[in-house]
Order: C-alpha cells, then structure tokens, then sequence
C-alpha cells in the first residue's frame, strides 16, 4: 500500500470502519444464505465490533507505529548534533519569521476580504480614461449628483455605497482647548445595514439619517476610538461633540472587527454624507463608490446600466464648460465605467504599498530560500555520515519509501522548531514594519489578527519548507546503492549536489543585494534631492480660527513670533511646501488658453528670504500688496508660461474655476524653483501670489487659517516647539495651532517608501549574505572532511598549500561564479517590475551590479578560508594511517 | 506482533494463500467453507480471526482485494493473490511441509 494510501486511511477511519463493516455483514449474509442459524453464526463470529478493531489496526497501526518510531529517531538525530541543528532552525526560524510577517502585511494590506458581509460580491466602481494633461488614469472618485442616479440605475441588482476619502479631522468634545485629530470618514447612511453590522453600542446610520443636506448631526465612533478615547463607556452614545464649527452627536458605536474600507487607515468617526458639502455639487469629486451585487446579478449587467448613467450625466455637465479645449472635452466625454472586486477594501495606501510590498514578500522568498538550501546541505552532509545506515536499513529491507520518510520527518522537526520560533519572531516583526510607514500625519494603522489566515499560512509553510529540505537528501537517498555503500565507496553527485544548491545561494543572494541596492540608491538620491530651499531649521506652525480673523490678528501673531529668542524669521503661507496641499489652475497668457497647468501658492513678504528662496529678478511682495494683482513667479513657470524672455511687467491669468471668469496677475518678481508637490517630478511653473485677498471695496480680507514659516538660529528647532505653540495663543487667542511640524519631517514623507524598501531590502540582503555564507562554509568544511585522505596522499606527495587551496575551492568558486551569474541575468530581467519603485538610478550602474558581486565573492572567500586552513593544516601522517 | 500469533497465524495465512492460489477472486465467507470442504469439516476455520488475516496480508501485499456487485444488491469483497503473495505461499508451503515431515518422523520413530 502507497505512503499516499495509507496517509489517506489515517483521515478516512470512518470509511475505512464502513467498509469493514460491510464486508463482516456480507460474510454473515451468506452465511444465513447457506442455511445457518443466525444465533450460531453471531456466537461464532463473537464480537463484531472486536473484529473490526482487529482488523483496522492491522490496516492502520504498521504505519502508525513506523511514523512514531522515524519521529522518535528524527528528533534523536537532531539532538546528536547539537550546534547544527541549532544554526539549522535559527536561520531557517528568521527567514520563516520573515515570511510569516510579510504574509501578515501583505494579507492584511491587499488580501483580506472586509469584515462585511458579501464581500465576495463587493465592488468599486471606477472610471478610465485619459486626464486632463493626456495621462492615463483610473480614477475611483465620484460626484454625489451623479451617484444618486446611478444608485437609481442599479437598485434592485446593486446596492450602491457612497465612502468619502479618509482625511484627518479636528473635533472638541469639551473645550476648544483640548483638540482631538480623528481620521473621519463620510458614508451613506445605508452603508452599516448594507454591510450587514450590528452596532457595538448605540446604534448605526439608517438611511433616514442621510436624507437631507446638513441634517441630522450624527457620528457613529469606531470601536477603537471609543475604547481609546472613552475606555468603552456606553454613556459615550448621546455625547455632543464640535467638527468644522458644528456640533454632532454620537448615536452609536461601530462593531470591533470594522476598521472601514480603506486598509491602512482605521476611521474614528463616520459621518453621514449628507453632512459633505460636496452632496450638492456636480464638479466635486470626493468620494469613492461600492457596489454591493446582488446574489446572482453579473458584473457586465450592472455595469452596462451605469456606463449609459455616467455618460448622460457628463454630458450635460460638459454643456456648461465655456473655456475648456476640445480636445479637453473630448477626453471627458470618452470615458469608461469598470467594476473591480474590492472585496479587500480599497485606499491610496494600498495602491502606493501594493508594489512595495509584493517586492519585499519575493525578496523574503529568496532569503527563505536560501535558508532552505542551507537547511538541505545540512542534511546532505549529515546523510553523509549516516550513508551506511541508510545503506545497512535498505540491505535489511526497508523501502526507500520508508527512508524518505524518515529524512522527511527529521526535516519536519526542524521546520516545527523553526516556525515557532519564527512565529514569536513574525508577531513582533509585522506591527515593526507598520510602524515603519509613518508620515506625520497619517500614519499607517492596521489591523493586524493572529487569525485562521496567519495560522493557515504558517503551517502550509511548515508543511513547505519541511518538503524542500528533505527533497535534496530524499532523491540521494533514492539512489543508494547498498552494496556499494556498504563496502565505503560513495559516489561524487552528493557533493555536486551541495555546490548546486551553493549556487543557487549566490544567485538569490545577488538578486536581493541587487535589488536592496537599488533601493537604497533611489532612496539617498530622493533623500538628496536638492528642494530649492533650506529645509534645516524650519519650523512649520498650522494655526487656525473659528472664525475668519483680519489681517492685523495674522500679522500680530506674525510678529510675536518673530521677537522671540531663537527665531531669526517668521513669515506667513497657505501652507508649507511639499505638505500634500496644492492649488493649480490652467494658466492664459495674452487672452490664449495655454496647456501648461501652474501651482499656487498664497505667501506673506518675506517668504522668500525665510524660506532661502533665491531671487532671481525683481522683488518681493509689499505689505500692502493683496490677491489677485501681482504674482511672483519661479524659473520654470517663466520658462513654460512666459517663453522665458523678459518676465517682470508680464501679465498673466488664471482660471478661477466658474468656468467664465479669470484673475489678473502682473509678474514682479522671479525666484528659482524649489519643489512644491513632489520631490519626485520635475519642477513644476509655480506661481506665488499675495497671501490677503481683498473684498470689492478694496480692503483686506479676514483669513481662518495660515501657515507661519519659523526659521530659528539654533541647531534643533525641536526645542523650541512648545515655546511657539503657546506663544500664537498668547499673542491672539482666538487663534490656536492645530500642528506643528519641522520642513524637514514634511520633507521626509515623501520619502517614507522608498526608506522602507531600503531599510528592508538591505536587512534582507545582510540576512541572505549571512545564511548564504553558513552554506560556503559547510559544504567546503564537508567536502575537505570527505577528501582528507585523498588530501594527506597529495601533500605527502609534496604538493604546495596552494595547490591544495586551489583544488579545494576550485568547484566552489566556479559555481559561485555561475550562481553570480545567474543573478545577474535574472536581476536584468525582472528589474523592469520594480522600475516604478526606482528614481535616478539605473539598473546598468556599475556600483549597482559590482558592489553585490564583490560583497559575494569576498563573503565566500571568507566563508571558504576555515575548510581551506584545515585543508593545508591536514597532517600527512596520520591521514595515511587512517583505516 | 508476538511470536506467538505469528505461528498462529502461519497456518492460517498458508490455507488462505493455498485456497486463493487454487480459486482465484473468493469473499471471506467461501475462503472459509472451501477450507472447511475440503478439510472435510477437520478444519474449522475462526471466523474472528480470518478478516484481521486477510486485511494483514493485504496490508503485506501478498492479497490484493477489489469489491464486486452481488445479484442482492450488496457489495462482497473478493479477494487475490498477488506475486509477492504467491511467492509466500511457496515459502511457507516448503517451510510446513518440512516442519510436518519432521514431526511425522519424531512421531514414527520416536
């Protein structure tokens, strides 16, 4: 019977006890056929469950009781060889832990479906099509207008969820002094009921509570930030609390396992969509959409009923654009509505992380790898020793089968200890990575649950690597020869195979120090990146007010802050650079329509001089200069807007965005550039303008919120931070800071992946490097242990130590080399998959492939020179008098 | 598996792969009356311990056994011998006719 058979008996008893059953009935049917007395026939069968217990363990126990006896033996095996074994499972337990803790992320970020009912049927909707400047792009926004008929459209076969991009939100529940950030989401009212949840407390939204624009004020709380903020109290349900000057009250609690829709953000508050401005408006697009399908309903139908919906409603929307181009209508109007499963939720950060992380989880495969050939030479070379064993049990009678067991168990124990110790190592490793992708301001927050999915993995991965690690062993031990094996003689294809697997080490290991390589290429470039200003000692204080306060109270603030020791210069903007926030518009020059798409940014004078912005021509804004009229503008808006020649006394305009009218601006200045989006893309035509506006009569208006740009004189502009943060208050209390932060942390968010994927990526190359230089070092130290003798003849015979070191390491380099090689190749060939991940740095930069080849080729060497010492240290001698 | 059941056992296996070596494709319950007929009721076979024999024998591969349709409607399991198993009857023939012509002989001239 086949290992296959009997192992399907072990989990088939019930059938297996059927069957039994069945045959023992048959006997006693014909029995009673051929004319026997039923009594007399039972008597003499006795017991027939006795029987059928007799019978099964003559099925079952053989192999029951050999599985024990290879375990029992196995775990002997591995204690006889105390400190292999225990290099063994460390390694083998990292990289397992590796493993396990990328699952964790991997399966928590893209994979696990939401704790919701049908998620199987769940969809976003999206729409592709070419954007404004002819880019390709997917889009999963919405407009509210247009989502109530395409929810219309579908009812009946779907049922449509409107879910608000997460953003940060600031609220009180006592006094305003005690601000509280929040991640808050607007939903539809329907959503909790859709979603089949029952609330924690309280109660959820109904759809009555999404009715009417800015009616009710309701929140419902998530389950996290009421054990946060109110350690569960249930009196929390009926508190009031003030968001965006309003006051809401908490109706209810959200169930524990719900953390929204977006992975790697967890709201705190949900609140209905009618209380978004957007509900109203046709052109703002702010929100994503979930279809829930009805059981049975296919995509296609419901897709094809709203594309009709979407189209008809841009279509009228375009009959109101009066000075869009053509070919800018054109790409509106042609534009297609897909549906794609979101069972797992859907965010910004899974979108920016998908990649990343799918990089990082082949990268641990490669380490696991690595481990495993270890692993596997491991039990070559012990197999080695144990050759006459293994041949004396397959002379004695025992199936080669048996004896790939017995190497299989061996390695299972191995892949137990491993897991469980790679499992204490996964469960701190996981949350350690979040942690990593830490902007300031929206850290990434996951649930990450010891869950059936985790425990799952991990024991198919036990299962795995245990199979990979007694594969190399099993197929020797299928090729012994018992006579040959028992008269001493072996053949050369165990060591063959070690230098295999010592090459296939090398070539992983390039692969991952290439990639890690790369990685931190991309991130010191980024890192390095000149911004156009001087990011060191800035601090960057958000201040704003209930109400809308008038210049005097900004520019008192302003000054308050410059007086104080430590501050060498204050100044005001919308907000800091590079912070995420941007404002653009198409920019007309001479009363033409131009397709260069500017940014802006609204700065009080002497933003400039704090923030080191170079003038490159003319001056600075006056004191009493106010939005619109004049601008300054940076090198490359003069460039792209105003053909580079000549710029200062130039007009310019920009589209207010009613679609009719347009603003003024005279240019007074030019500044060289400094990044305003993104360190990534080019620099892109900014346009500073005046950070007061002015009302029709002229006078300045009053503003609710600003940036003040500290520079300070000292070194760490850190200390000064509590000093400021009350300072502003002092000077005019009706303005608070809601944060504060240091140019360079913003500066660092834009950098966050890239420092994840380096810090990493490097970990994992150090890692393999490590493991695959155990690997060098034990099969050199096997393959001198077997040629000892052959060894000792030669140096008799008066061969040089050098001669020795070359014959010893001679196969080892040369598979290194093809191993190396191999990397090489393979790196080249997949390096497109990561290019989007990489920034200035090329694949075919020297230092990119060198460096990993040196680092290799010097790691062997080092790992070699143990076995080649011993090797030459061989006494002649005593090597003769062997045997 | 004490020596003991294996001697036991010995006899039992060797009339069971003598009987399927004749006739192939028997169920239990006609392996057991051909040795009861041809025995001429001498020897009785245990119906308690003749499945547990033929199930380890199978498990030795020596028997092979397949399930067939009776005319009731019910499902027999029929059993054969297999090479290994056909092998083992030699063995064990050779081995009893040796161990019997041995005691026939202490039994005579003793």
């Amino acid at each position: 019977m086949s290992i296959w058979r009997r192992a399907m008996n072990l989990f088939r008893i019930k059938q297996l006890t059927d069957e039994i059953d069945e045959e023992l009935q048959s006997h006693f049917d014909e029995a009673l056929a051929q004319g026997r007395d039923p009594g007399e026939v039972r008597r003499a069968f006795g017991s027939a469950l006795r029987h059928r217990e007799a019978s099964r363990d003559a099925r079952l126990i053989t192999w029951l009781d050999s599985l024990r006896a290879d375990a029992v033996f196995g775990l002997r095996q591995l204690r006889k060889s105390k400190i292999t074994s225990a290099a063994a499972i460390l390694s083998l337990a990292l990289a397992m832990g590796l493993a396990v803790a990328g699952f964790r992320l991997l399966d928590a970020f893209l994979w696990r479906p939401l704790p919701v009912a049908h998620a199987d049927r769940l969809y976003a909707v999206v729409r592709q099509g070419l954007g404004p400047s002819g880019d390709f792009r997917i889009s999963d926004s919405n407009e509210y207008p247009l989502f109530v008929r395409e929810r219309a459209a579908v009812r009946g076969e779907a049922e449509l969820v409107a879910l608000s991009f997460s953003d940060r939100a600031e609220l009180t529940f006592k006094t305003d002094d005690e601000i509280e950030k929040v991640n808050r989401q607007y939903v539809s009212g329907w959503m909790f009921a859709a979603f089949e949840l029952r609330p924690a407390a309280g109660r959820l939204f109904t759809e009555d509570d999404d009715r009417t624009r800015g009616e009710p004020a309701y929140a419902v709380l998530s389950y996290a930030y009421w054990t946060r903020r109110f350690g569960r109290d249930p009196s929390a349900v009926g508190r009031t609390f003030r968001m965006d000057n309003r006051i809401f009250t908490v109706i209810g609690v959200s169930p524990k396992d719900f953390t929204g829709t977006e992975p790697g953000t967890m709201i705190d508050v949900f609140v209905p969509t009618m209380m978004h401005e957007g509900v109203t408006h046709s052109d703002w697009s702010w929100f994503r959409t979930l279809a829930i399908l009805q059981p049975g309903v296919r995509v296609d139908t419901v897709r094809e009923k709203l594309q009709p919906v979407m189209q008809r409603f841009n279509e009228e929307r375009a009959k109101g654009f009066k000075t869009e181009s053509k070919l800018f209508l054109a790409r509106f109007l042609d534009q297609k509505l897909l549906l794609e499963p979101a069972s797992s939720g859907l965010s910004g950060m899974q979108i920016e992380y998908r990649r990343p992380l799918l990089v990082l989880g082949l990268l641990i495969a490669m380490v696991l790898l690595i481990a495993c050939a270890n692993v596997a030479n491991l039990m070559t070379a012990q197999a080695a020793s144990r050759h006459r064993e293994m041949a004396l049990r397959i002379s004695i009678g025992a199936g080669r089968l048996r004896l790939v067991q017995l190497l299989l168990l061996e390695s299972a124990w191995t892949a137990v200890a491993a897991s469980a110790a790679g499992g204490i190592f996964a469960w701190w490793a996981a949350p350690f990575v979040v942690a990593r992708i830490n902007p300031p301001n929206s850290p990434a927050q996951l649930a990450l649950p010891l869950d059936w999915r985790v425990t799952l993995f991990a024991a198919l991965l036990t299962f795995a690597v245990a199979f990979v690690c007694a594969l190399a062993p099993s197929l020797r031990v299928s090729q012994i020869e018992p006579a040959q094996a028992l008269k001493g003689e072996e053949r050369q294809s165990r060591r063959r195979l070690m230098l295999t697997l010592v090459a296939t080490q090398a070539a992983f290991c390039f692969v991952i120090y290439f990639a890690a390589g790369l990685f931190v290429k991309t991130f010191e470039r980024l890192a390095h990146q000149p911004t156009g200003y001087s990011s060191e000692n800035l601090v960057i204080l958000t201040a704003s007010a209930r109400e809308p306060q008038p210049p005097q109270a900004w520019d008192e603030a302003s000054a308050q802050l410059r007086n104080m020791p430590g501050v060498e210069n204050v100044a005001m903007a919308g907000w800091p650079l590079l912070d995420g926030n941007g404002w653009n518009g198409f920019i007309w020059v001479n009363g033409q329509p131009t397709e260069v798409l500017a940014y802006f940014l609204s700065v009080s004078p002497g933003f400039f001089d704090t923030m080191r912005i170079p003038y490159i021509q003319g001056r600075d804004f006056r004191e009493d200069e106010s939005f619109p009229g004049k601008a300054i503008v940076n090198e490359a808006f003069v460039q792209q807007c105003l053909s580079g020649r000549d710029p200062i006394g130039k007009w310019f305009e920009k589209e207010t965005g009613d679609g009719v009218t347009r603003w003024r601006f005279e240019v007074v200045g030019v500044v060289g550039n400094a990044h305003y989006r993104n360190l990534r893309e080019p620099m892109t035509p900014t346009a500073y303008v005046p950070f007061f506006g002015t009302d029709r009569v002229g006078r300045r208006e009053p503003k609710g919120s600003a940036s003040f740009i500290v520079r300070t004189k000292g070194d760490s502009p850190a200390s000064l931070i509590g000093i400021l943060r009350s300072e502003v208050s002092h000077a005019r209390p009706e303005l608070r800071v809601s944060n504060i932060r240091t140019q360079v942390e913003i500066n660092n968010t834009h950098t966050v992946r890239e420092r994840l994927l380096a810090i990493l990526a490097a970990f994992f190359a150090a890692v393999g490097l490590l493991l695959a230089a155990v690997g060098v070092y034990g099969v050199l130290h096997y393959s001198v242990v077997q040629r000892q003798k052959e060894i000792g003849v030669r140096l008799a015979l008066g061969a040089r130590a050098v001669d020795i070191a070359k014959q010893v390491t001679g196969e080892m380099s040369v598979m290194a080399a093809i191993g190396i090689a191999a990397g090489l190749a393979v790196g080249f060939a997949t390096v497109h998959f990561i290019a989007s991940l990489l920034y200035d740095v090329k694949s075919t930069d020297p230092g990119v492939t060198i460096m990993p080849i040196l680092v290799i080729a010097s790691t062997a060497v080092v790992a070699a020179l143990p076995g080649v010492i011993r090797a030459v240290r061989i006494d002649p001698a005593s090597m003769l008098r062997v045997d | 598996m004490s020596r003991n059941a294996d001697a036991l056992q010995g006899a039992l296996d060797l009339l069971v792969l003598k009987v399927l070596s004749r006739r192939s494709r028997l169920h239990g319950y006609a392996i057991m009356s051909t040795i009861q007929e041809i025995s001429a009721d001498v020897l009785r076979v245990e119906e308690g311990s003749l499945y547990p024999a033929l199930h380890r024998m199978e498990e030795f591969g020596w028997v092979r056994a397949e399930w067939v349709n009776k005319e009731n409607g019910r499902r027999a399991r029929v059993y054969e011998l297999t090479s290994a198993g056909r092998k083992q009857l030699g063995m064990k023939e050779s081995r009893w006719k040796a161990v019997a012509a041995a005691v026939n002989r202490v039994l005579v001239e003793a």
